[in-house]
């Protein structure tokens, strides 16, 4: 029995550095993000009620080549999805013959507050609306499209594409449209909430343990501002309930289905958290 | 230290997470007499000699998919003190060969820059082969580090 | 292959002048070591061969393996004696060439 023990300590000591044992707390690091000539707020002061005094982006805790590849808007593969998704808005699809172009002209000017702004209140349908959503309910009732499959790689490129008009401007969402306030509370306590096996809440890893390590792994605040993001991980782009589900399932708990109440209210909850910070979409991450 | 019921559930996810950290699951790794091989064919048997190349890696890479490198080599590239190419390998990678990049005068400068796969940590090398023949190598071990959340 | 290569180049240049240009390009360069949900071998298909051409000469090419990462990205120089085209082409195994063309100005 000793010896399991001895094996089991040693195991976890690696296994879970980070959580399971106090290491070296990695500052993030004092750098400014411009992209395009146009500068990125990466801190801000945290809005009433927020855990931290300020909010910080989760470029900040990222090593040098990957900020740098975000920094440089030609070297970021994420604006490959841009690109591809500036494709999409121009193409007609559905039964009336119509893309997004042919209502919403010039995304520039059209979309430039989106990415900064959502989830809205939907009043139709009595929930969170975000953009993902709402191109599906204009593909729906205005194009007579199909709405996309979650992750499609259409749904994700064009979606980078909106919140990319909004690149810098700080997150601001309305929590007084409709019910909103109803389902942040819902999201905080999803948010609060420990799950899964591993017994983890979000907070285990990006409030209570932001900064630290878990194994290799500088832990951020998780802030949302930059999705869908590129990642080095997978060379591909990373939508929002994407990453949410997959923080879930390394939990080792059932996953909720992307759009659901419980991850529309998490997204509320999330990006309220990241009031202030710029729109870094399409950010750049491990 | 008891085994409690939920060390043995982190041990046993653990354990079920070190597959899936592989890059390349289930491959094998290059062996050194590969690595000599393609060394030796770029360089045509020639000793690599220290100097004028410069390989550029981080230490540690965030991850191992996507790891930016670049090679500079001190050259006028032009008359007899050209490069005519440099060869990129990776000794702990299933397969060692990564990049070969071909400069001519037009060049204007023997550098460039590009990102690459490092199955796990283990060394990037970089040989230069001058158009005179003669060959130089650089050389910088890059630690691949698991990530905390299943890679 | 969903949208072109990105490729970046100036605009103008002086005569004689070395500039830096960057290309990306948008694919998946399966390695051919992974395996498929049923255990098979996924079939290797990646960009072998990026070359850059300017009007007609060869400036620089690479040959690329298994371990260049997806969505391959190269940064190179040039120089440039006259106004005239940067040619840039990427193969694919499975013989797809993809191509891009840029001018430049020399003043």
């Amino acid at each position: 029995m000793e010896r399991i023990s001895l094996a089991a300590g040693t195991a976890l000591c690696l296994l879970l550095t980070g959580l399971a044992v106090e290491r070296a707390f990695g500052e993030p690091v004092d750098d400014t993000l411009e992209i395009d000539g146009v500068p990125m707020i990466t801190r801000a002061a945290a809005p009433e009620g927020h855990p931290f005094d300020e909010v910080l982006s989760g470029w900040l805790f990222r090593e040098a080549e990957t900020r740098a590849t975000q920094e440089d808007s030609f070297e970021n593969p994420g604006m490959l999805a841009v690109e591809r998704g500036g494709e999409i808005w121009e193409t007609v699809d559905g039964s009336m013959g119509k893309s997004c172009a042919s209502c919403h002209d010039d995304a520039a000017v059209s979309m430039k507050d989106v990415g900064a702004t959502y989830p809205k209140w939907d009043a139709d349908a009595q929930r969170p609306i975000n953009v993902e959503l709402q191109i599906d309910k204009c593909r729906v009732e205005n194009m007579g499209a199909e709405p996309y499959k979650f992750d499609d790689a259409e749904q994700v490129a064009l979606t980078a594409f909106v919140k990319h008009q909004s690149l810098g401007k700080p997150l601001a969402i309305d929590l007084t449209q409709g019910e909103l306030q109803t389902w942040w509370e819902k999201g905080k306590d999803v948010y609060y909430t420990r799950t899964g096996q591993l017994n983890f809440a979000c907070a285990s890893c990006h409030e209570a343990s932001m900064g630290k390590y878990i194994r290799a792994d500088h832990l951020s605040q998780g802030q949302v501002n930059g999705f869908p993001t590129y990642r080095f991980n997978t060379a591909g782009m990373v939508s929002l309930h994407n990453r949410f589900r997959g923080c879930i399932r390394d939990t080792r708990a059932e996953m909720p289905k992307a759009f659901s109440d419980e991850l529309m209210a998490l997204e509320v909850y999330v990006t309220w958290r990241g009031t202030g910070l710029s729109v870094e979409t399409p950010a750049v991450r491990q | 230290m008891p085994l409690s019921r939920r060390r043995v559930l982190m041990l046993a996810a653990g354990a079920a997470a070190i597959p899936a950290l592989q890059l390349l699951p289930g491959a094998a790794f290059a062996a050194a007499e590969d690595v000599a091989a393609m060394m030796a064919d770029f360089s045509g048997g020639k000793e690599p000699q220290a100097g004028k190349i410069t390989l550029t890696a981080p230490e540690i890479a965030e991850n191992g998919n996507t790891v930016p490198i670049s090679v500079d080599v001190a050259s006028a590239m032009e008359g007899d003190d050209m490069v005519d190419a440099v060869l990129i390998l990776a000794d702990g990678n299933p397969r060692p060969e990564v990049a070969t990049f071909h400069f001519t005068a037009m060049s204007g400068s023997a550098a460039a820059t590009t990102r690459m796969r490092l199955a796990r940590t283990q060394n990037v090398i970089a040989l230069a082969r001058m158009a005179d023949g003669s060959v130089y190598m650089d050389k910088k071990e890059v630690k691949v580090t698991i990530g905390g959340c299943g890679g | 292959m969903s949208s072109k290569p990105r490729v970046k180049v100036p605009k103008t240049a002086s005569a004689g002048e070395v500039i830096v240009i960057k290309t990306l390009i948008s694919h998946e360069m399966e390695s051919g070591q992974r395996k498929d949900k049923d255990g098979n071998p996924i079939p290797r298909k990646i960009i072998n061969k990026f070359t850059c051409e300017f009007n007609g000469q060869p400036v620089f090419s690479c040959d690329l393996d298994p371990a260049i990462s997806a969505n391959p990205y190269f940064e190179f120089s040039a120089k440039v004696p006259e106004s005239g085209t940067f040619k840039f082409t990427w193969v694919d195994d499975d013989g797809s060439v993809y191509s891009d063309e840029q001018p430049i100005t020399v003043e």
